[in-house]
C-alpha cells in the first residue's frame, strides 16, 4: 500500500521584484498618495513586477523515500523547500505533510558566536525542533560526529570554520523528524567530512525516515537518491528515476545553450569577484558542440578590461556527466588589457581523450599574487557544453563503462616479453 | 491546522500539517504554541547568557540605568523644581517608578526589534515566531530582579519596611510583562515591514515616560480624570508599585481596572495581527 507523506497540489508562489515593497512607511504613504493621483489623472495603474517562483507544482513523496530535487539556480528549489517547511506560504495551492517535518536549509541556523559549543548544540537543536531530552540522549553522538570534544566549552567564535561547520551539521544530522528537508548543506567541510555526511544521510533514510534533498552536485544526488524531481523556471518538468531525470536535465541544459554564450550579465557563483577583467562572451570555435575523443577543443573567449590589468591569464575547468570536475588547464599569465579594451582569445585544449559523454566548462580570468596563489578576477560556470563522441575503433558511448573513469589515456605501448 | 487522515492513510496518530495559501482570519494553534515551550526557555536562556558577554562591568548595567536616572531626577525634579512626591523620600519615590519603567522600556525596545534581529533564523527555519518578542520581554526580567534587589537595600537604608502589600508586586509585574508583550506583538511585526518602527520606538518611549507618573505623582492629575489616565497602562503600574512598596497612594482602583482592560484588548488584537503577519514575514523581512 502506498504511504504518502508529502502531497503537494498545484503549489505556486509569486514574488514581487523591483516593484513597491514599502520597506519604509514613508514609501508606503508616498505610494498611496501617488497612486491616488495616477488613478485620477492618467488611470494607468503601475502593476508591480512579479515573478512566479513556482508554478503549479504537484507531486507526492512516499514514506521512507530519498528524493532528489534538482534544477538550475532560480528554478524554485529553495522556494519549494521553504513552502514545505512552512517558512513561506504558497500564493496558490496546498500541500499536506504527514508527520513531524524538520528542515535544514542552512547549517548553523541560530548559532551564536559568544556561546560555547555545548550551549550552541542545545540552542540550535531547540531551534531545529528537538526536545531537550532528545538532545541529552544524543549529545555524545553529536560531539563524536563533529569531532569537537576538546572544544566543547570554548565559544564557537574561536572555532575554525571547519569545526564550526562540522558541529552545525552534526546537530542537524541528529534531528529525529519523520521527514527531513535538506538544502545544499552537504557541500561543507573537507572531502572526508562530506563523505561522512553522505553516509549519515543514507543512514537517516535507512532508519525509515523520508528525505528530500536539494543539491547542485549531481553526483551526490545520483549517489544518494533513487527518485528525483526536476524544476525548471518554477515548473516541475520531470519526476522519475534519478538516472533518467539527471540525463534529461543535462540534455535540457545543453539544448538551451548553443555554442555561443553571452555571459556578461549572467550570475556568478563565486562571491567577491573584482571583475577588473570580465568575461563577455564564450564560444566553441566550431558550429556544433560535438567533437571526437581525439580532436582538440577550441574556445573563443571575449573579455573586457574594466581597468588596465596586467598580467592576467585564462583557465578552464571541465566537468563530467554528473557535474564532477574532470580537470583544469591554466593558460600562461602574460596577457595585458587596457581600460575599456575588448579582447578575444582563442584557447586550444589539446585532444583531451575524454570518455564519450556530455561535458561542460567553467572559465576563469586569473591573476597570481606575490605569494604564488591564484585569485579569480572573473569566473563563470556551466558554460560551453559539448559532447564527446568516441574515436574510431574506440568503445562507443554505451560500451564505455562508468567504472573506467572520465579519461581514455593515450594508447600505451604493450610489447610481449616472453 | 492539524487535521488527521488527510492523505487517506489509516494511521491517525501522526500529525498532518496542511499548508495552504489562505487562512481564516482567526486561526490560532494553541496546541502548537505549547509544543514550543522548550524553545521559549532556550531563547530566554540564550539572551541571558549573551547579554553581558564581553562587557567590563557586566550585570552592573542593569542597576546603573535606573540608579543614575533616579539621582538626576532627585536633583532636578526633586530638589531644584520641588515637585511633590506624596511624602516619600525622593530617591525612593523615583526609583520605585523607574524600576518598572526601565524594565518596560528596555523590554519593549528589545522585543520590537526581535523579528528583524532574527531575520537569518526566520528565513531558514520554521517555529512559532511569537516566541521571539515574548522571549525578549521575559529575558529582561533578570535585569529587573537585580535592580529590584537594589531597591530593597535602599528602602532598608531609609527605614521603609515593606508590608504584605509587597505581594502585589507579582500581579503588577505580570501586568508590565503583558503590556510589553501586547505592544511588541504589534511593533515587532510592523518593524519587519517598516523599519521606521526602530527609530520611532526610542522617541515614543521618551514621550511616554513623561505621560506616565515617573517624574511626578499621579496625584497631580485631577481625581475625576484619573480613571482615564489608566488608558496608559504604565500609569496604573507605576502608581501600583509605589503603593505596594512604600504604601503611598490609593492602591489598585478604577485606574488599574481601565489599564487591565486596555492591555487585554491590545494583546488579543496584537496576537491576531501578529499571526497574520508571521505567515508572510519570511518573504518581507
Amino acid at each position: 500500500m502506498r504511504d504518502v507523506v508529502i502531497k503537494a497540489e498545484g503549489v505556486s508562489k509569486q514574488y514581487r521584484i523591483g516593484g513597491p515593497t514599502h520597506n519604509a512607511l514613508r514609501d508606503a504613504i508616498a505610494h498611496s498618495v501617488k497612486s491616488l493621483f495616477t488613478t485620477v489623472t492618467t488611470r494607468t495603474p503601475q502593476a508591480p513586477r512579479t515573478i512566479w517562483a513556482l508554478k503549479n507544482v504537484s507531486f507526492e513523496v512516499e514514506h521512507g523515500e530519498l528524493v532528489g530535487l534538482i534544477g538550475r539556480n532560480g528554478s524554485g528549489k529553495s522556494t519549494l523547500l521553504k513552502i514545505l517547511s512552512r517558512i513561506s506560504q504558497p500564493t496558490v495551492g496546498t500541500a499536506a505533510v504527514r508527520g513531524r517535518l524538520g528542515s535544514l536549509l542552512q547549517v548553523g541556523t541560530g548559532f551564536h558566536g559568544e556561546l560555547t559549543g555545548r550551549e550552541n548544540i542545545y540552542l540550535n537543536g531547540a531551534i531545529l525542533g528537538m526536545r531537550k531530552t532528545q538532545i541529552d540522549r544524543r549529545f555524545e553522538e553529536i560531539t563524536a560526529f563533529a569531532e569537537v570534544d576538546l572544544f566543547l566549552d570554548t565559544p564557537v567564535k574561536h572555532y575554525s570554520s571547519g569545526m564550526y561547520v562540522r558541529l552545525a551539521f552534526a546537530v542537524a544530522a541528529h534531528l529525529e523528524p519523520d521527514i527531513l528537508l535538506v538544502d545544499e548543506v552537504l557541500a561543507v567541510g573537507d572531502a572526508e567530512f562530506q563523505q561522512k555526511c553522505l553516509k549519515k544521510m543514507r543512514q537517516v533514510a535507512y532508519d525509515g525516515r523520508t528525505v528530500v534533498f536539494v543539491s547542485h552536485n549531481l553526483s551526490t544526488i545520483q549517489a544518494l537518491t533513487n527518485r528525483t524531481l526536476l524544476l525548471d523556471h518554477g515548473q516541475l518538468v520531470a519526476a522519475g528515476s534519478t538516472t533518467e531525470v539527471i540525463q534529461q536535465y543535462l540534455r535540457k541544459r545543453q539544448d538551451a545553450s548553443a555554442t555561443v554564450y553571452e555571459v556578461e550579465d549572467t550570475r556568478r557563483e563565486t562571491a567577491n569577484l573584482s571583475r577588473t577583467v570580465s568575461i563577455v562572451r564564450l564560444a566553441l570555435d566550431r558550429p556544433v558542440n560535438r567533437l571526437s575523443q581525439d580532436e582538440p577543443l577550441g574556445i573563443l573567449a571575449t573579455v573586457r578590461g574594466n581597468n588596465a590589468v596586467k598580467p592576467f591569464g585564462l583557465m578552464a575547468s571541465i566537468y563530467g556527466p554528473a557535474g564532477l570536475p574532470v580537470g583544469t588547464i591554466f593558460g600562461p599569465e602574460t596577457h595585458c588589457i587596457e581600460h575599456g579594451e575588448v579582447a578575444t582569445f582563442r584557447i586550444v585544449l589539446p585532444a583531451l581523450r575524454l570518455a564519450p559523454g556530455s561535458y561542460y566548462c567553467a572559465l576563469g580570468v586569473i591573476q597570481r599574487n606575490s605569494g604564488g596563489a591564484h585569485h579569480d578576477l572573473d569566473h563563470v560556470v556551466d558554460v560551453l557544453h559539448f559532447d564527446i563522441s568516441p574515436a574510431r575503433d574506440a568503445p562507443n558511448v554505451r560500451a564505455w563503462r562508468r567504472g573506467w573513469g572520465p579519461i581514455r589515456f593515450d594508447e600505451p605501448t604493450v610489447e610481449r616479453l616472453t | 491546522m492539524n487535521e488527521s487522515a488527510a492523505s487517506g492513510s489509516p494511521s491517525a496518530t501522526v500529525p498532518v500539517t496542511l499548508i495552504r495559501a489562505r487562512y481564516r482570519w482567526f486561526e490560532v494553534n494553541l496546541a502548537e504554541l505549547w509544543e514550543y515551550r522548550e524553545l521559549l526557555y532556550f531563547l530566554v536562556w540564550r539572551d541571558l547568557k549573551i547579554r553581558y558577554k564581553q562587557t567590563l562591568i557586566g550585570v552592573a548595567w542593569a542597576v546603573i540605568q535606573p540608579l543614575f536616572t533616579m539621582i538626576i531626577f532627585s536633583i532636578f525634579f526633586g530638589r531644584l523644581a520641588g515637585l511633590p512626591s506624596d511624602g516619600m523620600p525622593y530617591p525612593i519615590f523615583y526609583y520605585t517608578a523607574l524600576l518598572p519603567w526601565t524594565y518596560f522600556a528596555n523590554a519593549l525596545s528589545q522585543a520590537s526589534n526581535s523579528i528583524v534581529a532574527h531575520q537569518q533564523v526566520i528565513t531558514k527555519v520554521y517555529f512559532a515566531r511569537v516566541l521571539l518578542p515574548v522571549s525578549a520581554v521575559l529575558a529582561g526580567l533578570a535585569d529587573f530582579a537585580v535592580a529590584a534587589a537594589i531597591l530593597f537595600v535602599m528602602m532598608f537604608g531609609y527605614g521603609i519596611m515593606p508590608t504584605w502589600k509587597v505581594l502585589w508586586m507579582l500581579p503588577l509585574i505580570l501586568l508590565v510583562i503583558v503590556t510589553a508583550v501586547a505592544l511588541s506583538l504589534w511593533l515587532s511585526a510592523l518593524n519587519a515591514l517598516y523599519r521606521d518602527v526602530r527609530y520611532a520606538v526610542p522617541f515614543v518611549l521618551q514621550f511616554w515616560m513623561f505621560a506616565s507618573p515617573v517624574a511626578y505623582p499621579a496625584s497631580l492629575v485631577p481625581e475625576h480624570w484619573r480613571w482615564l489616565y489608566g488608558i496608559n497602562p504604565m500609569a496604573g503600574v507605576i502608581e501600583g508599585f509605589r503603593w505596594a512598596l512604600a504604601g503611598v497612594g490609593p492602591g489598585p482602583g478604577p485606574m488599574m481596572a481601565v489599564s487591565v482592560v486596555v492591555v487585554l484588548i491590545v494583546l488579543v488584537a496584537g496576537f491576531f495581527y501578529f499571526q497574520r503577519m508571521e505567515r508572510t514575514v519570511a518573504d518581507v523581512v
